[in-house]
């Protein structure tokens, strides 16, 4: 019997398009966007201007307090300018724009692909890399890795977790790296192991993906400590709590953080940065990104420089077909569709997904029929149907009593109901009033 | 048979009496004390219950006035200087007086003017939608159209429009209690001087953008040149943040600013035709 999380959980359909197709590198764009802002916490501040020549790799903006990270140049080219763009929210956004020219990294970084095995680092020096080269969540969340790896005083972490789920539909960009980048992602997670000092680290792997376990529970054996555990598919077992609450049993309390149960978990994408960071010296500058949709020539995965437009890697995937309704950044439960294709590729995009018209279409919203299957589908044992109809007639009082902060967004109440009423609509309505109330509270 | 008849009567009748006595001796017991004046209030008051005072109710607007030292903090918007007149009778106070207001959306960004760049097809209300991104526009400050102040407006005063994309205030239905102002998350309402026969000028918009990027989103938005600031003989338009403001406290109807108004962005409203001069 395999593991996974007890309560809630959906199954959509896995469609897993690219699975298939092995990492490929994105020819260089003419021109890129990095924005300032990529991660959970204040925006970075930039430390080129106009018209500076920049090398691949170079730091161009410096992280602004201890939550923010370090942003560096994804490309070599000169500084364009520094100036706003609208992002997928619509509203813009500082970044530093440069024109590609040839392709010269920085000197210091290693770009040969031996592999090194050695834990030869302290960790207080892991860290130190982790912090300069920028690394940050590539789960999604974007929160800086190096903020993860202090606990918090009187915390103690017990276990590592590499979250190599990779729960949402479409997405393969994990599954891919971790076919060709086995060895890395486990060095990078002794790494890690290192630096949080624990013993034990635990891979999580679900079902669906047979090549990766297999590989994984091969290659571990050499490497100590790590374990690999396979896992029920369910989605969203990606998530954080739930991945914790399906390895070890253990279940962070409401409004905690995980490592209050001696848990961090950290994305296969992150080990992955984090063992280049230390061993080759090399900035967070490009990730794997996913490139699908049912209507696309070719799914493919694409190693792509941070800052890409969105444009170009749909070009490289084939063009964009003629009947496709939405452009999703993400994946299809928790991404976002952006507004128009230039939007450039951050830190925490994981995947592009080009949604045909018939299939992005919202249906008809009917009335509640009391089936409760959001409620079953909650993973956080929320009830969300009486969320939304709290969060209607704006009684935040009662929906913060019933733990609406508690709310992971996962979409899997939306997802279920056979309605098709907008849960996750309301619930983030109500979940923004209510964090206003509690900000204003606090002060 | 007819002595059932009486027995049934005589005890509902002895039962009711009792009831009564009882009533009544427990009403004196726990009897509270009401001003008077409360009431009088409450019937002088137009009777909205709109909450455009801060109160939770013409009722409880009514308690506050009587309980007031005086009435400098308090307001009805809805009866204006007329109900304050005579609330301030019944009391032997003063009132205050105040220009009567009308709100009004300053968005003129209806789809002519401001074509939309992305289509939304989730949660048909502005907050929602401002919770997940700025709007079908690229304008970021204007109106979404969805109409959460159409859904706060108790008094018929908002007419939507979806066609256009941007609902429309009907003045003479509109009594400034200001729940649209509150509804609106884009902050767009502002409630305004009301002028004789409904006449304004106003900058309708609210973008704070750059002039050229303010332009590429909407043809009639506000790019802060300043003009109508210079041309202003009352000191009424003020710039800030790119965005051509004009006080209707100071504003007295010249008609000077709309004319050198680059994009159109100043409307002058319910005027008669300008006289061409030849």
């Amino acid at each position: 019997m395999l593991k996974t999380f007890k309560i809630g959980g959906v199954h959509p359909p896995g469609s897993k398009l690219s699975a298939g197709r092995p990492i490929e590198n994105l020819p260089l764009p003419l021109s890129v966007f990095i924005p300032l802002a990529q991660h959970i916490g204040s925006p970075a501040v930039p430390v080129v201007a106009r018209g500076d020549v920049v090398k691949t790799g170079q730091l161009i903006a410096r992280s602004n307090g201890f939550v923010s990270a370090n942003i560096h140049s994804s490309v070599s080219g000169k500084v364009k300018k520094i100036d706003s763009m609208a992002d997928s929210s619509g509203y813009p956004r500082q970044g530093i724009m440069i024109d590609v020219e040839g392709d010269e990294w920085m000197e210091d970084i290693d770009r040969s692909e031996t592999l090194s095995r050695e834990i030869d680092v302290d960790g207080q020096e892991i860290i130190d890399k982790i912090q300069k080269a920028g690394i940050v969540g590539l789960g999604g969340a974007t929160f800086p890795t190096h903020v993860k790896l202090i606990p918090p005083k009187g915390m103690k972490v017990e276990i590592l977790l590499i979250n190599g789920v990779e729960c949402e539909p479409y997405l393969t960009s994990d599954h891919r790296l971790m076919l060709e980048k086995a060895d890395e992602i486990l060095t990078g997670t002794r790494f890690l192991m290192k630096a949080l000092k624990v013993k034990k680290a635990v891979v999580g792997i679900e079902k669906n993906k047979p090549d990766a376990v297999r590989l994984f529970a091969e290659k571990s054996k050499s490497y100590e400590g790590i374990s690999i555990i396979e896992l029920k598919v369910k989605y969203p077992q990606g998530g954080e709590k739930q991945l914790i609450k399906a390895v070890t049993g253990r279940e962070v309390p409401s409004g905690a953080l995980p490592v209050a149960v001696g848990a961090i978990v950290s994305n296969v994408g992150t080990a992955f940065a984090v063992y280049e960071a230390v061993r080759k010296n090399k900035p967070l500058i490009e990730r794997v990104v996913t490139i699908t949709g049912k209507g696309l020539a070719n799914p493919s995965n694409f190693k792509v420089r941070i800052g890409t437009p969105t444009s170009a890697i749909i070009e490289a995937a084939g063009g964009l077909p003629e009947d496709t309704g939405k452009i999703i950044s993400g994946g299809p439960m928790m991404g976002r569709a952006i507004t128009h294709p230039e939007m450039p590729v951050t830190k925490g995009t994981s995947g592009i997904i080009l949604m045909k018209k018939t299939e992005s279409r919202r249906q008809e919203v009917i009335e509640c029929i009391r089936c409760s299957r959001c409620v079953r589908a909650c993973p956080m044992g929320l009830e969300p149907y009486f969320l939304m109809t709290a969060s209607e007639k704006n009684l935040f009082d009662i929906v913060e009593k019933e733990r609406i902060m508690d709310c992971i967004e996962c979409g899997s109440c939306s997802y279920i109901c056979p309605s098709k009423r907008p849960l996750l609509d309301y619930i983030r309505y109500g979940k923004a009033k209510v964090g206003q109330i509690i900000r204003t509270r606090k002060k | 048979m007819s002595i059932t008849i009486v027995y049934t009567i005589a005890t509902l009748s002895i039962l009711g009496g009792s009831a009564a006595v009882i009533l009544y001796l427990v009403a004196q017991k726990f009897k509270v004390y009401e001003d008077p004046r409360i009431d009088e209030v409450e019937k002088a008051l137009p009777g909205a219950n709109c909450g455009g005072c801060g109160y939770a109710g013409c009722r409880a607007f009514a308690e506050a006035c009587v309980n007031a030292p005086d009435l400098m903090e308090l307001y009805c918007p809805v009866g204006g200087d007329e109900v304050m007149g005579k609330i301030a009778d019944i009391l032997g106070l003063v009132a205050v007086k105040k220009d009567p207001r009308v709100a009004f959306i300053r968005c003129n960004g209806v789809c002519e003017f401001r074509p939309d760049t992305s289509n939304y097809d989730g949660v048909k209300t502005c907050a929602i939608e401002l919770l997940v991104y700025s709007g079908e526009t690229d304008c970021q400050w204007g109106c979404l159209g969805y109409g959460d102040c159409y859904e706060a407006c108790d008094f018929n005063a908002i007419e939507l429009r979806p066609q256009l994309g941007v609902p429309l205030i009907i003045d003479d239905n509109c009594v400034a209690c200001g729940a649209c102002v509150e509804a609106c998350p884009n902050n767009l309402i502002e409630l305004r001087k009301k002028f004789p026969k409904n006449r304004k000028v106003v900058v309708a918009c609210r973008n704070q953008d750059k002039g050229a990027v303010a332009v590429k989103a909407c043809k009639v938005a506000c790019i802060g040149c300043g003009k109508c600031v210079k041309v202003c003989p009352f000191d009424a338009i003020t710039l800030e943040n790119n965005l051509a403001f004009i006080d209707s406290d100071k504003c007295k109807l010249c008609r000077k600013c709309p004319p050198v108004c680059p994009t159109g962005a100043i409307l002058e409203l319910n005027f008669p035709p300008r006289k061409v001069i030849e």
